[in-house]
Order: structure tokens, then sequence, then C-alpha cells
């Protein structure tokens, strides 16, 4: 008999918790009893199988020695891999070259972003399309402007040293030398991301309490001083979020790179990130590459934690 | 009430279920049997030669196939994946003998092919004994190789013959050569070949063979001999001194570019890139293509020749039959003498004896594979499972020495070198005895 009642409950969710109101079934009673969790259920669900789990995964599979050179055979080896990790010196010219990348391409960007925020934060006509045209270079697919940037940097036929032969300087090898390889790709980053930092920024200057400005004025402060010491520090927190935001692409670049130079030349180029990939997609040692990720994971945690750790201390 | 209701609803139930029955009765019974193969190919001229033909083989057996092609790494990805999570549904891929078949052959993704060689009309005897080596493996062939491919010297006629130069039979006067037509103020470089890490080992390697060197030997890398050192040496002097800027990001396609832009003299790489330089719609040297046998170097002339792409069965495919029938139809003697008329170098040895094949061919190229057939070596990179890891090591030295101009201490970086591969060589059990 209970089975019946149950079917007849069934069709509707509302029916099932007025009707356990009046009767209570055990079924019912147990929702009703668990419905702070049965809601949210879905939510927690997508996000363990779709967040928690492939990180968790991940870290497993850096303490096995999954490769399919030997035949696709799993075992547990513990933290050989991260020990055998600290004993590769393109581990760490990966981690050098990441934060190397990293530190110049999002300090050169929160400079210039901010720095045009504040030209374009005033009235002016058309000031709609500028914001517009600033949208661009972030909505391009990254696989294209790597390609086209690799047209530009060209050494023989690119417009890049045709650029710099018109200025009068010397010709630049771009991409194709090892000391240039980073500061073209940060060019590149710089290019596609500053707007970003300058939409950021702009949306916080219109959010400023006017006050501030109307007492500077008063106490007769030059437009130098204003924005040194009132609008720039009014606008820390903003300029902070953008930062930690662009840390955190800046540090898991990959498409540019790889589509530009594939780590190249030689290893000058292959960012924590593209070592990973190389070590899983190229060498299939998937157990080493999962270490390299945790590493680069562990990486990105750290840098927003100091930046958050200084915003605390320092109140910035 | 209830038991009305319960009735009521048992029968509804049961309509439902017999209905549904139905439909997927109906479905089963009223659909042809048609088969559908997955055909994962890779992005090479062989590809665009078969894609319109394959309605003609469609028309006759009554399959359908869908091909796929990716570029030729990312399919080796691609296959990886789709196997390692046991998922996969293709049928019939395109694979490279050389850098992955021993990583597939272990992880038994290739469908064994033995037993179907001396099926009728295939015509297995038509393979040279070397090219049915480069697909086996334990004396199990696991592919259907496709297409060959050499080292080859191409160079701009115009230039050398207004330059008074003859076309270089040795490494020394490849280099004199190139060192006559380098001319960077008016952009035009000696020579020109691959210095991108991994992408260069292969085109390298005839280099290191005709300095007397090579990648293996019982078990053991040994890059680091004095003949390998010398090759690396005259490999990056070579590249530095008269290639152009860049070349250590030089993959095929920008050297190919380059040629084909009309801003090298010369330029080593495999013969089935010719394709995209002589090509009027896209090389403005077009006409002024000379192709050479690779130089000798102080231990003879020894280009390699191999087979690049072959095709394969997947172990995993759950229509092998219908696999099958494609695969002899791809590697029929028919659709190998059609791609070669359109360019393509085939694996078999009927197509080069057709008269009406060999009246079409570039000239010089077939004079340059029946010299290199003799001399060849049959691979272009080291022998092994480990494949793309070994490359990344010895594509390293590669690329300091050509940022060095060869000055740089190769002899270490090559005995680092050889040190890691043999690690590779250890761990997939391919070590010394």
């Amino acid at each position: 008999m209970k089975e019946v009642r149950l079917i007849k409950a069934a069709p509707a969710f509302t029916e099932v918790i007025t009707l356990s109101a009046k009767k209570p079934f055990r079924v019912n009673q147990l929702i009703e009893k668990n419905i702070k969790w049965l809601f949210p259920l879905p939510t927690g669900l997508f996000i363990f199988l779709m967040m928690i789990f492939p990180v968790l995964y991940t870290f497993y599979v850096s303490l096995t020695d999954w490769d399919m050179i030997s035949g696709g055979r799993i075992s547990f080896i513990g933290l050989d891999n991260y020990v055998n990790l600290l004993k590769e010196p393109r581990f760490f010219n990966s981690i050098k070259l990441t934060l190397y990348f990293t530190i110049m391409a999002v300090g050169i960007e929160v400079v210039l972003g901010v720095a045009i925020a504040l030209i374009l934060n005033r009235d002016f006509r058309g000031k709609n399309l500028v914001k517009l045209i600033l949208l661009l270079p972030m909505v391009a697919t990254p696989v294209a402007i790597g390609l086209a940037w690799t047209l530009f940097y060209e050494p023989t036929i690119g417009l890049g040293n045709y650029a710099l032969k018109l200025l009068g300087l010397p010709a630049s090898q771009w991409l194709g030398s090892s000391k240039m390889v980073i500061p073209s790709l940060a060019l590149v980053d710089i290019w596609e991301w500053t707007p970003m930092i300058t939409l950021i920024v702009l949306a916080g200057l219109a959010s400023l309490p006017q006050e501030a400005f109307e007492a500077a004025l008063v106490d007769g402060a030059t437009p130098l001083q204003i924005i040194r010491d009132v609008t720039l520090p009014l606008l820390r927190p903003t300029i902070l979020i953008a930062l930690v935001l662009r840390c955190i692409d800046a540090l898991k670049t990959f498409d540019i790179i790889y589509v530009m130079t594939t780590g190249g030349p030689g290893f000058a180029s292959e960012t924590l990130n593209i070592y990973a990939y190389n070590l899983s997609f190229n060498y299939f040692r998937f157990g080493a590459a999962s270490a390299a990720l945790v590493a680069l994971f562990t990486l990105v945690l750290a840098c927003n934690l100091l930046v958050l750790w200084m915003r605390k201390t320092y109140e910035l | 009430m209830i038991s009305k209701k319960r009735l009521s609803r048992g029968m509804f139930l049961t309509i439902f279920i017999l209905s549904l029955m139905a439909i997927i009765a109906i479905s089963i019974g009223a659909a042809p049997k048609q088969v559908t193969l997955r055909f994962v190919a890779a992005n090479h001229p062989y590809t665009d030669v078969i894609k319109p033909l394959i309605p003609e083989f469609e028309k006759k057996t009554g399959m359908k196939v869908n091909v796929e092609n990716y570029e030729e790494n990312q399919l080796t990805q691609k296959l990886t994946v789709e196997f390692t999570s046991r998922a996969s549904t293709v049928d019939v891929f395109m694979t490279r003998p050389l850098q992955e078949g021993r990583l597939f052959y272990k992880n038994g993704w290739y469908h064994k092919l033995n037993q179907y060689l001396p099926a009728a009309g295939w015509d297995w005897a038509d393979y040279p004994k070397s090219i049915v080596e480069a697909v086996t493996l334990n004396r199990e062939v696991y592919a259907i190789p496709i297409v060959t491919e050499w080292k080859t010297l191409f160079y701009r006629k115009d230039l050398f013959a207004a330059a008074n130069l003859k076309v270089p039979t040795t490494l020394e006067e490849l280099e004199a050569a190139a060192k006559k037509l380098h001319n960077p103020e008016k952009d035009m470089y000696g020579i020109v070949s691959r210095g991108q890490r991994g992408a260069a080992v292969t085109q390298f390697s005839s280099y290191l063979y005709s300095f007397g060197g090579d990648f293996i030997k019982d078990g053991k890398c040994v890059i680091d001999s004095p003949e390998a050192v010398e090759a690396f040496k005259y490999y990056g002097r070579l590249l530095h001194d008269y290639g152009p800027p860049g070349v250590t990001n030089m993959s095929w396609p920008q050297a190919q570019a380059l040629f084909a832009s009309g801003k090298v003299a010369m330029w080593t790489d495999a013969s089935v890139l010719i394709a995209g330089i002589i090509d009027p719609g896209k090389s403005v040297v077009a006409d002024q293509v000379g192709v050479a046998i690779f130089p000798a170097g102080p231990a003879g002339a020894r280009p390699f020749q191999v087979v690049p792409w072959s095709v394969a069965v997947a172990a995993q495919s759950r229509q092998k039959d219908a696999a099958l029938e494609f695969l002899k139809w791809a590697t029929s003697k028919q659709v190998a003498k059609t791609a070669q008329l359109n360019g393509l170098t085939m694996a078999r040895t009927s197509v080069w004896n057709d008269p009406e094949i060999v009246k079409q061919l570039y000239p010089g190229l077939a004079e340059s594979a029946n010299l290199t057939g003799p001399i060849a070596v049959p691979y272009d990179r080291p022998l092994m499972t480990a494949v793309g890891e070994a490359r990344d090591a010895i594509g390293e030295v590669i690329v300091k020495a050509i940022e060095t101009g060869g000055q740089a201490d190769i002899a270490s970086l090559a005995k680092i070198a050889a040190g890691k591969v043999d690690v590779l060589l250890v761990r997939a059990g391919e070590g010394p005895n």
C-alpha cells in the first residue's frame, strides 16, 4: 500500500510538500527535513563534478607514474614526480619565465590601463566609441591574435621590422631570439589586456564620491595633486581587483604562447603551462604533467594570497 | 476508487511501454543497415586527394564515411586521448609509424593486419621491403604505408645560373654556395632548414648521418659522438651564418613560405613539401625550383627516406570488417595512382614504374628518388617510444648550435641530451640489453 501512495504523491513536488504536512510519509519527511540541503544540491553537484573533482583528480594523478610510454600501467609512486620536477632545470626555467612574463605584462598593463582610464575619465564626444574600440582586442580570439602578431614579428617580411626601419632603429629578431621572445609575447598580452584594466578602472572612477574632489578643489589642489592624493588612493581597491584578475590570467597564459612560439626558440618561452602541456600531450607523461600543474595551481594561489595579504597588512 | 485508478494507471503504463517497444522495433527494422565509418586523418595532401574520391567508395559499398582532419601533432594528441579513454569511436586513422608507431603499438591501439594482407586485389607484394619494415613491429604489421618522403635539396635555378654556381654535391660545396648567395642587405638568405626545437630533428638527421653519426646504437643514444658533434656544429654554423633571421622558430611551414616568397636560395627538407613551392598560386619562384639529391658529407651522402604516413584500423573499432574494407580501398593501387598523379610520392612500387605517371612528375623528382633509394637511411628520428621527448632534448642542442653559430660547447650539450635520451630508452624498456 505504501508504494501506491507514493506514486500518487509523486507527480508534483509542491503537492508532496503540502501533502507531507498533513500525512507525514517517510520520504516526504526526509525531503522536508533536508530541504536546505536539497535545493543547493544541483549547484553543489555541479561544482563538485566540474571544479573540485578535476583538481582532486589532478592531484591524485600527480602521485602516480601514469604515462603512455610504458604501456599505460598506473601505480602509486608518492611524491616522486615532485622530486623529479625539482631536479629538472626545465621546470625552474619555466617558473622563472612564467614570473618574468607575468610581472612584465601585468606591471605595464596596470600602469598603462590606469593612465588611459584617467585620460578617458571626462566627458567628450565619442567617448562611447572609444570604449567600444577598447573592447576589440579583448573580444578577438587569442589564436587569431597570435597568428596576426606572428606575421607582424616575422623578421624578414613582417611589419615589426619595417616599422623599426622607418624609425631608424636596428631590426629585431623578435620571437626568434631567446632574449627578445618574452618581451615580445608580453607586448601582445599588454595590447590585448590593457583595455580590461582601463574599463575596470573607468567603472571604479565613475563610482567615486564627488565630495573629496570638491573639497580638494576648494583647497586649491592642482590637477596632479588631485590625481596623486585623491583619485589614486580612492581607486586602490579597484586597481587591486584588476591586478589580481590579470595576475591569475597572465600566470596561466597558454594560447598566444602556444600559437606563436610553442615555447621556443629552444625553451626560451616555455612557461609552466606550456611545460605541463608538453609533458602531457607531447610526451604523454600524465603523472609528471599533473605534478607540474599542481605547481602552477600553487603558484597562482600563492601570488594572489600575497597580493591580498599585502592589502591587509599595508592597508592599501 | 483506488482500484479503478490503479487499473487505469496500469493500463496506461502497459500501453505506453508497448508503444515504446513498437516504435523501437519499427525504427530498427525500417532503418537500412547503414554502416557509418569514422576516418580520422591528418592535414596532408593525401587527405586532400582522397576526400573527393570517398563518395565513389560510399556508392560502391553503401557505407557512409565521416572524415575529420587535424594538424599532425594535434592528430596524435586527439587519438591518444580518445584511445586512452577507451571510449573511442574511431574506426580508421592516419598514423605516423616513426613518431607514434611504437607508442600506439605498445598500448595495443592498432588492429593487427597480418591475416588480411594476402587478400586478393590488395597486392601486398607491391610494397618494397624497407617500406613494409617501417610499419612492422615484432613481425606484426600494424598499418598500411601511404606515402614516402626523402631528404631533398631545393634550390633556385635562376640564382645558381646568375652566380655561375653548380648544384652542390658535398656539404662543403653547400656551405660555399650558401655563403655566395647570402645577401641579407637585399633580403636574400643563403639557405634555410628547420631550426625549431623538436621539428628540426628530422631534417637535421640527414646531416647527422652524412657526418657519420647516428641517434641510437645498441640501445644507447650516441648523439654525443665526435661525428655527431661535428654535424651539430656544421648545421648551427650553416643556419647562423647564412640562414634567415628567426630560423630557430622555423618548422617547415615557415621555411616553405620563405622559399616560396623568393627570400632564400636553398632549402633542405622533405621531398613532399615541393608541392607548395612549385604551385604558381602559392610561390613567386614556382618556375625556378631545382630539385637535387642531398649533398655528401665526410661519411658520404646519407639522406633519409621514410614512410611518414600510413593508415591503420583502430583496435577499439566495433565495425572492423567495414573498417578493413575502407582501408583496402584507401590504400588500393587505383587510389595510389590518383594520388601520385596529384603530385604525391606514394609508397607502392607500381606507381613509380607506370610511364603515364613518371611522365607527369616534376623534373628531377623521380631522379632524386631513384638516386636516394639505394643509399637512404630508413628513419629520420630516433627509433624509440618516447620520440617526442627525445626530439625536444636533441632539438635543444640544435637550437643552441644555431644561436651560437656552432661556437657553444656543443660536446657537453650533446652529452647532456644523450643522457636524457638514455633515461627515456631505459624507462620504455628499450635500453642496452
